[in-house]
């Protein structure tokens, strides 16, 4: 019980800071309505090209973009434990006997939920933009909980990655070049069977790519149960993965002190 | 004596080739404020933070409140507090919110843990701030905080690494007497790194003073400043004819090495001054000299401090080198 009461603890800690700055949500949604707006005008067209099926961009641009925020806004998690290793709060924290994995676990909670909030907001905006949600809106939650789920595995990775280089650009760094490749590795933008064979090989390692065909397959089509199930249980292991390298990389920031 | 810390050859070296820790060993007995001081990056933070479990040494051992720091550092978590250089403290969180986490982080629950907080808050001073944001404390108030913070879970044994570092004198005489009280009246054993000669004269009954990842010497501050052997003792005369004759007096008195005189002061150097005055008034009396003033000049921390760690301690470091 204690692991779980001290994650939620750490998550509260977010919560708090959140519901302090709520214009901070505003800021975080430009990007992903600027992608939405941006991309649904660039790639119009796109339906008209020989073998694109299945309705409007809008419909299969919406689960990309909504993957694409996920994988972004978890990227920033790490920046929390910079901030605290720069203010002393990460040296404070591991001389006390809380769980190293729940100041890792309180984090991740926190930036799912954050990524609920932001998805459950784009969905809409595309809903009025004219996506149609054929999965309906059991369809819709999945595409947010799929969204969540790739967001606690990258809110993992890049705490590992924030306590093992401890500076700010280094995340940044890590961010920007990670988003962009793995959505342009993945069905996000485009069609698979439109891509050169070499990035559909790719995506299939993905896990960018699972989350994308799981949400779209959910929310905006037919639901094919069998996809939707494997690339959650993918996305559930890398994120136990990710959980478990974050956890350890306290213990590497430790030796290195 | 019960040992409360304890250390013993404690090494570490940083990537590549910097020697924090050359062989570090020390000994605390339970319920004293021990001083550790030196020059920035003699070694004092990282010998804090391996007794504090944040860091592994390479070599040696220790033990805190008994246990072993390397096999059991989750035990030793448990019975310590730290208070670092840096303020631990959430600066988007308020005082009460921190000092909750803190509690929640050592397994500190429901009403005892609210219990605790808020007589906590009481206790530094901050029950009024308590629910406003810790970013817009003041220098003073964070310290405060940082030492509730330290204190919530009782730790036996509480590190407090350069704690008046950047504070207004008033705060640190403040911060002085909570120290002191920790230890005189919750018999808490502290160990205490500072900059500051006066803080550690005043709060330490040992200390060690550490450079170059070593001891270089230990024991009490009053020990030390003995162990300079000269205390000054300067004598005021009351007219200048008796010059000559505060001379003569001083001669016989065995304890005083050196006279000198200027004009109607007399400078003179004993190795216990204390003991020395008594003879001295004794001598002057007996040859009728009268004195307005004498004063006595013990040797001060900042001799010590010099002695082992400043300007000439390099200097010999560097003669054995070459």
């Amino acid at each position: 019980m204690t692991p779980l009461r001290q994650s939620w603890q750490v998550t509260m800690r977010g919560i708090r800071v959140f519901t302090r700055n709520p214009a901070y949500l505003a800021m975080t949604l430009t990007q992903p309505i600027i992608w939405l707006l941006l991309f649904g005008a660039l790639f119009k067209a796109v339906i008209r090209i020989p073998g694109f099926h299945g309705g409007s961009y809008i419909d299969f641009l919406t689960p990309g973009i909504v993957v694409m925020l996920a994988v972004s806004s978890a990227g920033w998690t790490g920046m929390g434990f910079i901030e605290d290793i720069h203010g002393g709060v990460m040296d404070r924290m591991l001389v006390a006997p809380v769980w190293r994995g729940a100041l890792n676990a309180g984090t991740v909670a926190y930036a799912a939920l954050m990524i609920v909030i932001q998805t459950a907001l784009i969905a809409l905006l595309a809903l009025v933009l004219g996506a149609r949600y054929a999965g309906g809106v059991g369809g819709v939650l999945l595409l947010i909980l799929v969204a969540a789920l790739l967001g606690a595995a990258f809110a993992s990775l890049s705490n590992g990655v924030a306590v093992l280089a401890r500076q700010r650009e280094a995340l940044i760094g890590a961010v920007t070049l990670v988003l962009l490749p793995l959505t342009f590795l993945s069905s996000a933008l485009m069609q698979q069977s439109l891509v050169p064979g070499w990035i559909r090989t790719v995506a299939k390692f993905n896990p960018v790519n699972w989350a994308v065909e799981a949400a779209r397959s959910a929310a905006m089509q037919q639901i094919d149960w069998g996809l939707v199930a494997s690339r959650i249980g993918l996305l559930a292991a890398l994120t136990l993965l990710s959980g478990a390298f974050a956890t350890r990389a306290f213990t590497k920031y430790q030796r290195s002190l | 004596m019960e040992v409360a810390i304890e250390a013993r050859d404690l090494r570490k070296t940083y990537p590549p080739a910097v020697t924090a820790l050359d062989g570090v060993s020390l000994a605390v007995e339970a319920g004293t404020i021990f001083g550790l001081l030196g020059p920035n990056g003699a070694g004092k933070s990282t010998t804090v933070r391996v007794l504090s479990t944040l860091s592994r040494p390479d070599g040696g051992s220790a033990r805190v409140a008994g246990i072993d720091v390397l096999a059991d550092p989750r035990r030793v978590r448990h019975a310590i507090g730290v208070v670092g250089q840096k303020h631990g403290s959430d600066p988007e969180a308020t005082g009460r919110e921190n000092l909750v986490l803190q509690g929640e982080f050592y397994g500190i629950t429901g009403r005892e843990l609210r219990n605790r907080v808020g007589a906590s808050l009481e206790r530094f001073g901050l029950a009024d701030a308590a629910d406003r944001r810790v970013k817009t404390y003041s220098g003073g108030m964070l310290r405060r905080l940082d030492i509730a913070m330290g204190l919530l879970h009782r730790p036996q044994v509480l590190f407090l690494d350069e704690p008046t570092t950047g504070l207004d004198p008033e705060a640190r005489v403040e911060l002085w007497r909570e120290i002191e009280r920790l230890a005189t009246e919750e018999l808490m054993t502290i160990l205490l790194t500072t900059h500051y000669l006066d803080e550690a004269d005043r709060l330490a009954s040992q200390l060690a003073i550490i450079d170059h990842g070593r001891v270089v010497v230990e024991g009490a501050p009053d020990e030390l400043k003995r162990d300079l052997k000269g205390d000054a003792i300067q004598i005021e005369l009351a007219i200048l004819e008796d010059a000559d004759a505060s001379r003569g007096a001083l001669a016989r008195v065995a304890e005083i090495d050196e006279v000198k005189l200027d004009g109607r002061t007399l400078r003179a150097r004993a190795q216990d001054g204390g003991a020395a005055i008594p003879a001295v008034l004794a001598a002057l009396d007996a040859d009728g000299v009268k004195a307005t003033s004498v004063t006595l000049a013990r040797p001060s921390l900042d001799d010590v401090y010099l002695r082992y760690a400043g300007r000439a301690f390099h200097q010999v470091r560097e003669e054995v080198a070459a």
